[in-house]
């Protein structure tokens, strides 16, 4: 009886939905208050309705209940009851209910922290998020029920799928979809102002903190991800240019332009056009990447359930919402470009390269991860181009980008300084020589790759260019007004750049991977380390049972490590699960995993990994969330949020009002720069 | 034209190419992966007997007819699956289905066919899985179908179905037939 309750809570939350898109936009479109008005309480009722969804689901997994047929498929008696939890989006009917439940989320705090914008405007936003809930909530009744009976219930059911019985999968597909999905806001916020006909820049002031947020979420969830594989999978590598990360990445690449290109249109009104192009294309590819991975037509090293009809419903409904949208840019985008004039030096040119690399990088992971298809369709053969291409083309792109952070906030708005810029700039070159000599010395032998030594020049470079910006703000500006939060936003989150950079070509350089077949007592070295295998027992897990190693890492005889590495056998469903163990450090990981076992003398084979400098990598990625996160908390967002128009009247204003952005509250210095 | 239509004329290509995805990917299976071994002969081998562990069986014994290697492990909970399929539907392809018993201890193996049925004409054992790697198997269940010539004719990773019995397998061996005549 339960689980049908959840279907009917389901049901209850699309019809809700439907008002909430039909009514709100209705209602702005005609100027009637009392339709303006229904949009707030149809956004609450569908939310409680999709929690109830939510909650009832999770309920039906913690007591076990294996007449659902989701549950039955991804839950067994003996799972632990934490996994019981995360198992609700273990798969595909559970995912796009947390989908929803996300998108509800967001929409309840758009609804809440937007009192202050004119009803109009939020209408036509949260009509727009209504829209994109139909779509799911529609998708979830007709083809994808989670709350599916199984008739005779199954005694049992099948099990997690073990590689997702780990901790990192308890919050990563949460942190991922508050990403993805958050990007929704900006693309109601940019619908809302095309469709009002509102195009001057206030609009992009209002979506600024959202999406920031969003984008400081989505870079968590791909960290977690990252982080996620490098322990599980068994073979440290950290991305795979695989389709499902492509997906993910997508967003990151049009969301991080489009957090630049948003703060141009705000402070300056140029790029417009842009901007309300890019944070279209950023929640498009957050759809298209939900398609990719649902729908099966890619397939993947994550391997997830695919369903032909299921593909062909996201299709259509990614056909009507990017479509449909797209077309309304083009008929309704601002036809005159905006804003104050720049000159080829200037801050806005240094973020027009930011804004062209990132999105060239997004069209180029397109391209190379539907690679596949477009073999299929020209009769080429089902060709996939790998790492090869993606790492080349990328690192490729991204010269231009790490050459130019540290000029960016030194470069004045409309009219920069070259020379003055790359003068204040010169002392983030001078410890580069000395960086290099040092790490020639520190790096372990073997290093002949340029990869390390560009990784310290690159990491250094942007490092200091930015502390030497915060340096001048210190110097330059007066007590109280040195820092705002936009602006530690933005050194925090390209100081992770320096700190990202620093891991990923370290690492990609300097690791040390060795398969070896060790018998017990037998030793192999790497560097100073030496590894001792000391062979294998049983161990018994909740619902597994494991083959686990135990390794002993030594240096100068001393034990520095002993590491426990398991081979686990889930009975239920017969997987094999390789569960590494690791030594983490800030300035090298010790990973080891095993192999299979070889020969009758007890030896396994045995996978040992040294890898300087890998946190680096996801320590990056959370200074740039951090950024992100301080950045949308600038009191400028609010304050001018507060302007409260009385609604109806400001809908005339003209597509082609050259707007001059609204004076900035922090008072401009006039060097070095104000804020980014 | 209006450059703002572009955005979309942009978007109508990969619409295409995404549909153009849905279609290829219901008529082809992608879990169907070119193995490097079709067009070749398979590799050479010699393994011993799931019953007798003293008779071993050579490609050469095998050479002279078609016939389908069926990679199975009781270990495999995918192969009990496709067991039944095979219990009823493997007399049916007319060749010889050869048993390929994929590191799995011999006593699990008879008891799991004592359980389930024994739909092979013949079982080799592979303990160590070296055979295998010589065959690329990547898992089980995978099946390969040899011709007379001992030629690799089609390779199906996952769970033989009716619907590859019918649609992949019946055509391939009534074409080597036809062939070898």
């Amino acid at each position: 009886m339960i689980p049908e309750l959840g279907q009917f809570a389901l049901i209850l939350a699309l019809l809700l939905s439907v008002a909430q898109c039909v009514l709100p936009i209705l209602g702005a479109q005609l100027c009637n208050r009392a339709l303006i008005a229904t949009a707030r309480p149809a956004v609450a009722g569908q939310a409680v309705f999709v929690a109830l969804a939510f909650g009832i689901l999770t309920y039906a997994f913690v007591t076990q209940d294996f007449s659902v047929s989701y549950v039955a498929q991804n839950s067994n008696s003996l799972l632990p009851w934490y996994y019981r939890f995360t198992a609700v989006w273990g798969a595909h009917e559970g995912s796009m209910l947390l989908w929803v439940m996300v998108l509800n989320l967001w929409t309840v705090a758009v609804a809440t922290f937007s009192r202050r914008l004119p009803d109009d405007f939020i209408a036509r936003v949260l009509g727009v998020l209504g829209f994109v809930s139909v779509g799911f909530l529609l998708f979830m009744v007709l083809v994808s029920n989670p709350f599916l009976r199984e008739l005779p219930m199954p005694g049992d059911g099948n099990d997690l799928n073990p590689v997702l019985q780990d901790p990192g999968m308890i919050v990563h597909p949460p942190m991922l979809y508050m990403g993805f999905v958050g990007f929704s806001v900006a693309f109601a916020f940019a619908l809302a102002a095309l469709l009002g006909g509102e195009l001057d820049v206030r609009w992009v002031r209002w979506a600024r903190p959202w999406t920031n947020v969003a984008w400081g979420f989505l870079t968590l969830g791909i960290a977690l991800g990252s982080w996620w594989a490098y322990y599980e999978l068994g073979w440290g590598g950290w991305w795979f240019w695989d389709p499902v990360e492509n997906s993910s990445f997508m967003p990151w690449l049009v969301g991080t332009a489009l957090i630049h290109s948003q703060a141009v249109t705000e402070k300056r009104g140029s790029f417009r056009a842009w901007t309300l192009l890019l944070a279209i294309f950023a929640f498009s590819l957050s759809l298209l990447g939900t398609f990719l991975v649902r729908s099966g037509v890619l397939t993947s090293v994550h391997s997830f359930a695919s369903d032909p009809k299921r593909g062909l419903f996201i299709l259509t409904f990614l056909a009507i919402v990017v479509g449909g949208s797209l077309l309304i840019y083009a008929l309704r985008a601002p036809k005159v470009a905006g804003g104050e004039p720049f000159a080829a030096v200037s801050r806005e040119t240094a973020l027009l390269v930011n804004n062209l690399m990132f999105t060239v990088a997004a069209a180029m992971v397109l391209l190379g991860t539907l690679y596949p298809m477009i073999g299929d369709a020209f009769d080429l053969g089902r060709i996939s181009v790998g790492p090869p291409y993606f790492g080349f083309m990328f690192v490729l792109l991204m010269v231009p980008v790490v050459l130019l952070i540290p000029f960016g906030p030194f470069l004045t708005w409309s009219r920069g300084d070259l020379k003055a810029s790359a003068k204040r700039l010169a002392p983030a070159l001078y410890p580069i020589p000395f960086a290099l000599a040092a790490a020639y010395l520190l790096l372990p032998e073997g290093t002949s790759s340029g990869k390390a030594y560009a990784g310290v020049a690159a990491s250094l470079w942007v490092g200091i260019g930015i502390a030497l910006y915060a340096l001048a703000r210190w110097r330059n500006a007066a007590r109280g007004r040195r820092y705002t939060p936009e602006m530690l936003g933005m050194i925090c989150a390209h100081f992770g750049v320096a700190v990202f950079l620093a891991g990923v070509l370290i690492v990609e350089a300097t690791s040390v991977e060795k398969d070896v077949r060790l018998a017990p007592t037998q030793s192999v070295a790497i560097g100073a380390l030496s590894f001792r295998f000391d062979g294998v027992t049983q161990a018994q897990g909740p619902n597994f049972v494991a083959q686990q190693g135990t390794i002993s890492v030594l240096k100068d005889n001393a034990v520095v490590a002993t590491l426990n590495p398991q081979k686990r056998q889930y009975p239920r469903n017969q997987q094999i699960q390789t569960e590494s163990a690791i030594d983490p450090g800030l300035f090298r990981d010790i990973y080891v995993a095993l192999g299979e076992k070889v020969g009758d003398d007890g030896a396994w084979a045995v996978r040992v990994y040294v890898k300087p400098f890998v946190r680096w990598i996801w320590l990056g990625a959370l200074f740039m969330m951090l950024g992100g996160f301080i950045a949308a908390f600038d009191r400028r967002f609010r304050a001018i949020a507060g302007i409260r128009d009385s609604g109806l009247e400001i809908r005339k204003s003209s597509d082609d009002r050259t707007t001059p952005a609204l004076p900035n509250p922090e008072s401009p210095i006039p060097t070095p720069g104000h804020p980014a | 034209m209006n450059t703002r239509l572009l955005p979309l004329a942009g978007f109508a290509l990969v619409l295409a190419l995404l549909g153009f995805g849905i279609w290829w990917s219901q008529y082809h299976d992608p879990r169907e992966v070119p193995s490097p071994l079709i067009g070749k002969a398979a590799p050479a081998f010699s393994l011993p007997t799931l019953e007798d562990p003293e008779r071993h069986v050579t490609n050469l014994d095998l050479a002279g007819e078609p016939y389908l290697l069926n990679v199975f492990a009781s270990w495999c909970f995918a192969c009990r699956e496709e067991h039944a399929i095979l219990m009823n539907e493997g007399k049916q392809l007319g060749i010889k289905l050869v048993g390929f018993n994929y590191k799995d201890a011999p006593a699990d193996a008879k008891r799991w066919l004592a359980q389930f049925g024994n739909p092979y004409d013949l079982i080799i054992a592979d303990l160590p899985g070296d055979v295998a790697i010589d065959f690329g198997v990547t898992g089980a269940p995978e099946s390969f179908l040899v011709d007379a010539q001992g030629i690799v004719r089609y390779k199906y990773i996952s769970p033989i179905t009716p619907a590859v019995i019918a649609a992949q397998l019946l055509p391939r061996i009534a074409q080597m037939k036809k062939g070898s005549q």
